[in-house]
């Protein structure tokens, strides 16, 4: 031990406090890159799953954006589509058009024979392909008697087998095809017969048991009724009770519990909320189940919470010298939150809604509670209809057997994925363009 | 809290023969402190008043930060309001037009007249008030709206204007009184943010003077404002002074004593002195005041 008091320790030269900082410093600095390398890793962690998951995403889905197309020469027999030469539409609507594909494939195939093989002849083409050949004939019945090669759609082996074909892969090996159903697919490629066309009916048709005839206009609808449905509830409400609290409620142990009960409401699994609105919507109010107007008063109750968290965060962020000037020449306490702090918070409350929103269209829970999640077939005209909503819609696609589902799985994901991404660049957006410096 | 001094230093008991500090070279530090009762020295009346007010207490919860103020304002005066921070200068000129309703527990007691009507009153309206007691901040704070849309808002919303010419004629009177037109005319579009702050400060009184009020309040106008800015201010108080009575609160004495004819030093919530400004200023009755005014505290 030294004889120096610790006092007189303390006081050291400059030389000495130069060398102690000297000495520290090469710890400090790795402490420092330690940090910065741990937090670069999370970053790059991060940023790997996101890309893991686009990629994996986008590589199963973008095949689901062709169909393929085949073409049959159609003989639009008389005897079979008006053996009595009626063309009134209830007769023809009745008409058994799979004559018509069957004799036009079997005289595409002369050398096929026997039932068997016939069937599976047939099945080269979808199923919807009849639906198509009578509407084409109801549209304009002046077709019968006369010849044409039409494009229907293949089904969802032939256009499976027909993607890996046309991208080189081991078709053959991959199909779930007979040696004679690939030799006639080879000799329909060889005449030019099969095609790849972008997947209109995707987008533009309903759930079907086909995968090929399966698209997501009717669960993108029941979305778009739901969010409107959301949006016209939980906005406004959110943002009077935001203004309310923030701006009129009196500080008392009331108001304290209701901001606890609104910052906890937002964290209640949404599960809950779908029971609740099982409870209260369709069994006590006895509004239709499957609606998207249950779903989007679910949704709504589920967002009311973040919508008014955001509301009032960006109510307190308007600077209170707006609202002094505004009272101080006697503008009332409503007129001041009105015509300045409100358009002052809207971007912030604007934002806060889109993600709250962006969070909603992706909710599949709920949606489960209320009987959301049925096969729905005919896109929704009002709010009232039975419906589906795209991220149920991919839930149930998920869980189909058909292989041609997976990459529909996949792209409707794309879908759902597009809508977030540009409900959040409407986020940033409104953000950046009304943002204002004071 | 506040306890009466003992009689010996001659606040209470003997204000009949001395009532201030007389003789004595020091302050006790209870009178520095405020945790004492002063009587307001000089002349807290004025003959013709259009603001009075009469023991005014206002407490914050239980903080009380005014404390039995008795101080009129008159026609046609400009009244400044000095002291060190903290004294409740800012919260006493607040009361005048109601302003610190709007504050969560602060409660104002006393009688406050305006024009002889008492405005705390019941039936008086406070929006009606801060029509007629108008308000200029300590920082500029224009709404993020146009120049023209800025001074034409209280017009608007108090339907002074009939017709858009009607409206025109009050803003660019009002931008000329407040001396801002010739500086904005070409202007009138942008967004009363991008002034500079001086001229910020003068749209702000432009905008309390469209109104037309009877009272303009003060609150430091100049603080965030460089010297020649400042002196605009100053000029246009001396103008504003022709129709307008205006109080206002400034931490700078030489600005005090340069455009207001009286002067009120507060001190911790107290009013220790009032009078005219050049008495104040060269020649004040407490001691308290003259050590603020030659620069001892503060």
């Amino acid at each position: 031990m030294s004889e120096e008091s610790p006092s007189n320790s303390a006081l050291r030269s400059s030389v000495e406090t130069r060398k102690r900082v000297e000495a520290s410093l090469g710890a400090r600095y790795r402490r420092e890159n330690r940090f910065r390398f741990f937090g670069l890793l999370a970053v790059l962690v991060s940023v790997s799953f996101v890309a893991f998951f686009f990629v994996s995403i986008i590589s199963q889905g973008y095949t689901a954006f062709t169909q393929t197309y085949i073409q049959v020469d159609v003989y639009f027999d008389p005897d079979v589509v008006s053996p009595d030469g009626s063309r009134a539409p209830d007769v023809l609507s009745q008409v058994n058009y799979s004559r018509l594909i069957k004799d036009g494939l079997g005289s595409m195939f002369p050398e096929v024979s026997g039932r068997k093989p016939k069937q599976l002849l047939n099945r080269l083409v979808s199923n919807g392909a009849i639906y198509e050949l009578r509407d084409r004939v109801m549209a304009e019945p002046d077709i019968i008697g006369s010849r044409e090669s039409l494009w229907f759609l293949a089904d969802d082996e032939i256009d499976a087998w027909f993607k890996q074909y046309s991208r080189g892969d081991d078709a053959d090996g991959a199909a779930r095809l007979g040696d004679a159903q690939i030799g006639w697919l080879r000799q329909l490629v060889a005449q030019g017969r099969l095609e790849q066309r972008f997947n209109t009916v995707f987008f533009t048709s309903g759930d079907s048991r086909d995968p090929e005839m399966a698209g997501i206009w009717a669960a993108a609808k029941g979305s778009f009724f739901m969010l409107v449905v959301c949006m016209s509830i939980a906005f406004p409400l959110g943002v009077a009770a935001s203004i309310y609290l923030e701006e009129f409620a009196p500080r008392n142990r009331w108001v304290d519990l209701i901001e606890v009960n609104i910052n906890n409401l937002a964290a209640v699994p949404s599960i809950v909320f779908g029971l609740l609105g099982l409870a209260v919507f369709i069994n006590f109010l006895s509004l239709p189940r499957s609606a998207p107007l249950v779903g989007g008063l679910v949704l709504a109750l589920m967002t009311l919470p973040t919508i008014i968290i955001a509301s009032r965060s960006a109510i307190t962020a308007v600077p209170p010298s707006i609202r002094e000037a505004a009272l101080g020449i006697g503008a009332s306490p409503v007129q001041a939150v009105v015509h300045h702090v409100l358009p002052l918070a809207m971007p912030g409350m604007l934002t806060g809604a889109i993600l709250g929103i962006a969070r909603a269209l992706g909710e599949t829970a709920p949606l489960l509670m209320i009987g959301m999640v049925a096969f729905i077939v005919e896109a929704p005209q009002t709010p009232l209809d039975p419906s589906s909503a795209l991220p149920v819609q991919i839930y149930l696609w998920a869980d189909s057997p058909e292989r041609a589902f997976a990459e529909r799985t996949a792209a409707a994901i794309m879908v759902l994925l597009a809508f977030l991404l540009v409900m959040n660049a409407t986020a940033v957006w409104l953000r950046s363009k009304y943002e204002r410096r004071w | 809290m506040l306890k009466p001094m003992d009689t010996q230093y001659g606040f209470i008991g003997n204000r009949s023969h001395d009532p201030y500090v007389a003789g004595r070279d020091t302050l006790s530090k209870e009178e520095q402190d405020g945790e004492c009762i002063f009587e307001t020295v000089g002349e807290v009346t004025s003959p013709d008043p259009i603001i009075s007010v009469r023991n005014c207490n206002v407490f914050y919860g239980d903080n009380q930060a005014i404390n039995n103020v008795t101080l009129d304002v008159g026609r046609n005066e400009v009244i400044s309001l000095i002291g060190p921070s903290g004294c409740g200068k800012s919260t006493f000129i607040r009361c005048l037009n109601r302003m610190n309703d709007t504050i969560e527990g602060a409660r104002v007691e006393g009688d406050i007249r305006l024009d002889g009507e008492p405005i705390y009153a019941k039936e008086v309206d406070p929006v009606l008030l801060r029509a007629r007691v108008g308000m200029v901040f300590q920082k500029p704070n224009p709404f993020p709206k146009s120049v023209y849309e800025n001074v034409a808002y209280g017009a608007r919303i108090h339907g002074l204007a009939r017709s858009r010419a009607e409206l025109d004629e009050i803003v660019f009177s009002s931008l000329e009184r407040a001396g801002l037109y010739a500086e904005v005319k070409s202007r009138m579009d942008e967004p009363g943010t991008s002034l500079s702050g001086g001229q910020q400060q003068r749209l702000c009184i432009a905008r309390t003077i469209a109104v037309n009020p009877e009272v303009i309040l003060m609150d430091e106008p100049c603080s965030a404002l460089d010297p020649i800015a400042t002196a605009k201010i100053e000029d246009l108080i001396e103008e504003l002074r022709q129709n307008f009575s205006i109080a206002i609160v400034t931490h700078s004495m030489q600005q005090a004593a340069r455009v207001s004819q009286r002067t009120a030093y507060f001190h911790m919530g107290q009013l220790v002195e009032v009078g005219a400004t050049d008495t104040v200023f060269t020649n004040p009755i407490h001691r308290l005041t003259e050590d603020y005014v030659t620069g001892r505290i503060g």
